[in-house]
């Protein structure tokens, strides 16, 4: 043992430093070099059309692995020359993905959340499709929808899931508490309800959040921002704006809900999955959630309030009640060798008819679909709040360091909900920090 | 080219007696020509892996430490010398995450080691059975990190959680509480209970090794003498271990410095920010924000931070093996 141990003394270790330095001489290829056109290929042209591609999906809320496979089968049954081969990671996860997925071309079709395109459209990660888009769709498509693959007016995708948070309610409960559901169209509403549900001891916390320090916390909040009148960027989109006004407004709610016990404490612990999972055991009687909720929970195999559930358009506040943008589009790599064969799946699963074929899922980008009775039938309590909702929505920041500036708020937001600083400094403490990466 | 050089300074070798090594080259020195050829191309392959996957990512993290690579494909990016390493240096959140690391190294190495010295003196008692605590000690380690931590999240969740339920039944707390999201300081240490209880069976098995070089003779000797167990265990067991602890220190505090995926799927670098270590602030800066020279800057530093603590362990070793006889 004792020799082995001196084996390893000081000067081997140097020695074993000197020979990795030498690696490392021999591994100093220049980054400078190499061609400029590394991210080239963005002519969306490259390939004949027909081959194997592999797509980039993520694995919760809007269409469910299921669909994107039975999507998939239909389309190779109608396109029997390209085989798809769909990968599915976590959404927190998926970003990540497709970075580290870039260069090596892995994937020719990626899901990309709206609040990328302006990073991955810059850096050249996905490729333009702006003159592949037929004018048609951009009138055919909600507006909500267009703006989820949209940065500085080039398109990097095509809309595919069209999602934003309506407001649900455990029906059972609002009417042991004696409360109207007529009432939760405003914020003040809502706290009104939650104090009576709290008073009749219906439910220990009324309300549960995804408050988890991740980009959840980010669309609540943006809802929230939207409803106080508040924004997150001067309109200029130079300066940051969410440190004052509704911003700052936003947050204050957040908090003092949590403070009077209205909220649950563990919401800044979780997911959209963990709200989902507390609403469905009947543990809180209200709660913002993407659309996928509304199926979920009124599924009695995995929710004991099947069929007591309610939703309504996102409460108002001061400032009305905007939902936020939590649209999805698909993109073609730039890396993609491949691009014909990615554009025809692509245009094929965004169609208006695969998209009400699975609107119970998530629903359709696409305006005439909420008249057409298959779609409106799939989900009848949710498609005219809906036609309500989608037709105001907030983005979040259309920046390229979104993700920075994101991650430095999710921090300061929870600073100030557990305490360790006011709402107005945090905000603060995040507006100085994300100053500097607004280019 | 500075990621082997920084090291030199301290290492200047102290004055000391010490005897040559006279085992460096082998092959060189015992075998012919023939011999070293073979030698050599039976090495090729396990070199060129080693090139290809260790060397060669390293060498080219380090240059790319030094322009300004902002985008994960290959192309033409700004030289910039050594400014990523100064902004990262002066970047806040730096020193924060610095701080959370050394708290967890520090925290989860002394309790592995303690608990993995009772462990092991368990282990290697004369039990019925003996054979079966062995197998079953050695499970938490072979779980992989992410099921562990994905296991932990779930005990410790707040509203389901079965650390919660148990406590609770046990009137050991008065209702449910948060484990890993409200209170930063108590989310980290719950992060290091997850890694204990994973990697103190590993340092229960070095340490268990190293029990059974011990002669029984000594401690029966120091019986005989009239030393109780402590004090045997003190001035008999301890010392002659030695060796195998500086090991599994040095071992378990790199190991522990680079701490990520436990802390990813526990708590994603939450509540406030108040988990992220080093190597989670590196992940997010190189593809969160794709700032890929700035995650390949504080990759060097945390290579150099490393190579310091092998450094001073390696020395307490030194001295640790002149002072034993």
């Amino acid at each position: 043992m004792s020799e082995s141990m001196s084996e390893l003394s000081r000067r081997r270790l140097l020695q074993l430093s000197a020979v990795t330095g030498a690696g490392l001489l021999l591994a100093a290829c220049d980054v400078g070099g190499g061609s400029d056109t590394g991210a080239g290929g963005d002519s969306g042209a490259a390939g004949n059309g027909e081959g194997q591609i592999k797509a980039l999906f993520m694995k919760q809320a809007g269409y469910s692995e299921d669909d994107i496979r039975a999507m998939t089968d239909e389309f190779h049954k109608k396109y029997p020359k390209i085989t798809v081969e769909p990968s599915f990671v976590a959404y927190e996860a998926l970003h990540d993905k497709i970075v580290a997925a870039a260069p090596a071309s892995t994937f020719d079709v990626v899901l990309i959340d709206v609040i990328w395109p302006a990073e991955f459209g810059s850096k050249r990660i996905v490729t333009d499709v702006t003159d592949q888009f037929p004018a048609a769709w951009k009138s055919d498509m909600l507006g909500g929808a267009l703006a989820t693959a949209a940065y500085r007016d080039r398109y990097y995708g095509v809309p595919w899931i069209l999602d934003t948070k309506y407001f649900f309610y455990n029906t059972d409960m609002l009417t042991g508490a004696g409360v109207e559901p007529a009432g939760l169209s405003t914020w003040d509403g809502v706290l009104a309800a939650a104090r009576a549900l709290k008073a009749k001891k219906v439910v220990d916390y009324p309300l549960i959040w995804s408050w988890k320090q991740a980009e959840a916390l980010i669309c609540d909040y943006t809802q929230l921002v939207g409803a106080f009148g508040g924004k997150f960027l001067s309109d200029d989109g130079r300066s940051v704006a969410f440190n004052t006004g509704g911003g700052l407004q936003a947050l204050e709610f957040m908090k003092n809900t949590l403070d009077s016990k209205l909220t649950n404490p563990n919401s800044v612990e979780s997911l959209e999955e963990d709200v989902r999972k507390i609403f469905s055991d009947g543990q809180a009687a209200m709660a913002l959630n993407w659309t996928y909720m509304f199926n979920a929970a009124n599924d009695p195999q995995q929710s004991k309030i099947a069929g007591k559930v309610g939703v309504a358009a996102t409460p108002a506040g001061p400032a009305g009640g905007p939902g936020v943008n939590g649209s999805m589009a698909l993109s073609v790599s730039s890396g993609s060798k491949n691009q014909k064969a990615a554009w025809t799946y692509v245009s094929y699963i965004t169609s208006a008819e695969v998209q009400a074929k699975y609107a119970k899922s998530s629903l359709p980008c696409w305006t005439t679909s909420y008249d057409d009775a298959a779609v409106v039938s799939a989900l009848p309590q949710v498609v005219p709040v809906a036609r309500k909702q989608l037709a105001t929505l907030i983005a979040r920041p259309q920046v390229p360091r979104y993700n920075e500036i994101s991650q430095i708020l999710q921090v300061e937001v929870q600073n100030a909900l557990l305490g360790r600083k006011p709402a107005k400094k945090a905000l603060d403490d995040a507006a100085d920090q994300a100053r500097t990466l607004l280019s | 080219m500075t990621a082997a050089p920084p090291a030199r300074p301290a290492t200047a070798p102290p004055a000391r007696p010490r005897t040559p090594p006279a085992r460096r080259w082998p092959f060189a020195r015992r075998a012919g020509g023939g011999q070293v050829r073979l030698a050599l191309l039976l090495l090729l392959p396990a070199a060129l892996v080693v090139f290809g996957v260790v060397l060669y990512p390293a060498g080219r993290a380090l240059v790319i430490s030094f322009y300004d690579v902002d985008s994960p494909f290959p192309g033409r990016y700004p030289f910039v010398g050594l400014r990523n390493y100064t902004q990262v240096l002066a970047d806040h959140r730096l020193w924060t995450a610095a701080g959370h690391t050394a708290y967890f190294t520090a925290v989860s190495t002394a309790l592995e080691l303690v608990l993995g010295l009772g462990l092991a003196q368990l282990l290697a008692a004369p039990l019925r059975l003996r054979w079966f605590f062995r197998a079953i000690v050695i499970l938490p380690w072979a779980l992989p990190t992410i099921v562990n931590g994905a296991m932990w999240r779930w005990i410790l969740n707040a509203q389901y959680g079965v650390a919660n339920a148990l406590l609770t039944e046990l009137h050991l707390q008065d209702g449910y509480r948060s484990w890993l999201g409200n209170d930063p300081f108590l989310a980290l240490n719950m992060v290091v209970v997850a890694d204990v209880w994973k990697n103190a069976s590993l340092v229960a098995f070095f340490l268990l090794a190293g029990l059974q070089t011990i002669p029984r003779e000594l401690n029966e000797a120091a019986r005989v003498d009239g030393a109780g167990p402590i004090r045997s265990f003190c001035r008999v067991t301890l010392p002659l271990l030695v060796p195998h602890i500086a090991l599994v220190l040095v071992l378990r505090t790199i190991e522990a410095f680079k701490v990520f995926d436990i802390v990813y799927v526990m708590t994603g670098g939450g509540p406030a920010g108040g988990t992220q270590t080093i190597t989670f602030f590196t992940y997010l800066e190189a593809f969160s924000a794709q700032r890929f020279s700035a995650g390949a800057s504080l990759a060097y530093l945390t290579v150099i931070a490393i190579l310091v603590l092998a450094l001073i362990y390696l020395r307490l070793l030194r001295q640790s093996e002149l002072r034993s006889p």
